[in-house]
């Protein structure tokens, strides 16, 4: 480990908090790192440090900087812009910052269709004045108060910057989160712009994969949802029907899903070489398929193939009518 | 500018569809000019990512020519195809893209006529449509 001290900055774009979490997950083994950490910025959720004070802060001040979440408002892509300016390194840390994530999802419907399910159409909704979100406003007259500006779609941190690495997870496991801070702290790092993962799919450290129970790996029968009873617990998932994403999932995690009954919904990203993670689940688990008939039993496809990688698909979002 | 004219892509299997396009050239039957032929082994060789890429640089329609059920020169390659292909026009489908701009046909060697009919229906469907819309981007 080097001699100085690695300078971090984290910041919460458009996320949950999780992948925050994810890194205090570390727990005991964080403190082992700590000593060679300096944790400059964590904002808006661990250190009391605003954005006023990361904007303050030299060029290339930072070594490594952890992004979170994804591009929803104009907020998170100049904070973004910010990090980029003032971090050596970038890291798109989760799910939603390297490919979109959950809230990529809202990629299929526009901001006017948000807007109104959001503040009209729910049952707890109060909203007789129609009051909608505004960037700006001024109240009784002298007040110039602003919100920021909700953008028409969801996108990855890397279309705003430029990205040295991605790390996968929803949140990402924390030891997948040590082994990456182990591998900047020693600067044995992959060549940029790649994912710092083992490489291998979800399939391949699954201990159901029927390679790993001496099994014949059989064509697909039916199509199950997981409310559909429960899955035999030693069995391929795949295998039973549930539509287990595995095979083109990476497997940094273990394969903890599997592990507990779950399918792989796809959070870890897509296994190196492939290059938009739904259209080559829909290869995978089509092939898999016996008949044609299954295909078409398979519950709402783009939300079952993109749940976590919408927005950095080849697609991006729902081709709108004129 | 002179009138719109789709941009077509045709994916067409090296056993099947391929002689079928030749075939229809050696009988010269009349098929549009605007379909851009891709040759691949076989149609299941047909990656949805290949098809998505196609929509993306421009194409208003996206065909696949495959050998009947039972003839693909690698015994289950055509089945995988159609497999995929349902499940790629549903997404497809719930993407915004209209399921005319997406077509896969059973077209053998000996079929030249049906070739050339094929590509006369798909590039009047695709013109009745109009332009595709995925290459204006996000």
């Amino acid at each position: 480990m080097a001699d100085k001290k690695l300078r971090l900055a984290v910041l919460m774009a458009g996320a949950c908090g999780g992948c925050d979490m994810a890194i205090v997950d570390i727990s005991e083994t964080l403190v082992d790192v700590l000593p060679s950490l300096e944790v400059v910025f964590w904002a808006p959720t661990v250190a009391d440090v605003k954005y006023k004070d990361l904007e303050a802060m030299p060029d290339k001040s930072i070594d490594v900087g952890l992004i979170s979440g994804m591009i929803r408002l104009d907020e998170h892509e100049h904070m973004c812009k910010v990090m980029r300016a003032k971090c050596n390194v970038i890291v798109a840390y989760g799910a939603c910052a390297a490919m979109g994530g959950i809230p990529g999802m809202a990629n299929m419907h526009t901001k006017e269709e948000i807007f109104q399910t959001a503040y009209f159409d729910t049952f707890s909704t109060d909203n007789p004045e129609g009051v909608t979100p505004q960037p700006s406003y001024l109240l009784d007259g002298k007040y110039d108060l602003t919100l920021p500006t909700f953008y028409p779609y969801v996108r990855p941190i890397q279309s705003v910057i430029d990205v040295d690495f991605f790390l996968g997870g929803c949140p990402p496991h924390h030891s997948v989160v040590l082994n990456a801070l182990v591998a900047i702290l020693k600067g044995e790092l992959p060549p940029k712009g790649s994912w710092i993962t083992n490489g291998k799919a979800v399939c391949d450290v699954c201990v159901r994969n029927p390679r790993n129970t001496d099994e014949k790996r059989e064509m697909v029968k039916e199509v199950r949802r997981t409310i559909d009873g429960d899955p035999d617990e030693n069995k391929c998932l795949l295998q039973q029907g549930y539509m287990c994403l595995g095979p083109i999932t990476q497997g940094d995690c273990g394969a903890l899903c599997p592990k507990v009954n779950i399918p792989c919904a796809g959070c870890g990203g897509p296994i190196p070489g492939v290059k938009d993670f739904g259209l080559r689940a829909v290869s995978a688990i089509a092939s898999l398929m016996d008949n044609e008939d299954l295909v078409n039993q398979i519950p709402s496809p783009v939300k079952l193939f993109y749940r976590y990688s919408l927005p950095s698909s080849m697609l991006g979002k729902k081709v709108k009518k004129v | 500018m002179s009138e719109w004219t789709p941009n077509l892509i045709v994916f067409a299997c090296n056993w099947c569809t391929y002689q079928g396009a030749d075939l229809a050239g050696s009988l010269r039957y009349d098929y549009p000019s605007n379909i851009k032929i891709i040759r691949v082994p076989c149609s299941g060789r047909v990656e949805p990512e290949f098809v998505v890429e196609a929509f993306k640089r421009g194409a208003d329609g996206v065909f696949i020519g495959g050998c009947h059920p039972g003839d693909c020169h690698y015994k289950e390659g055509n089945y995988k195809a159609i497999r995929r292909f349902d499940l790629l026009k549903r997404i497809l489908l719930d993407m915004g893209i209209e399921t005319e701009r997406f077509q896969l046909e059973w077209i053998s060697g000996s079929e030249g006529k049906r070739f050339a009919e094929a590509m006369t229906t798909f590039e009047k469907n695709v013109r009745e449509l109009g332009p595709c819309r995925v290459k204006e981007g996000v």
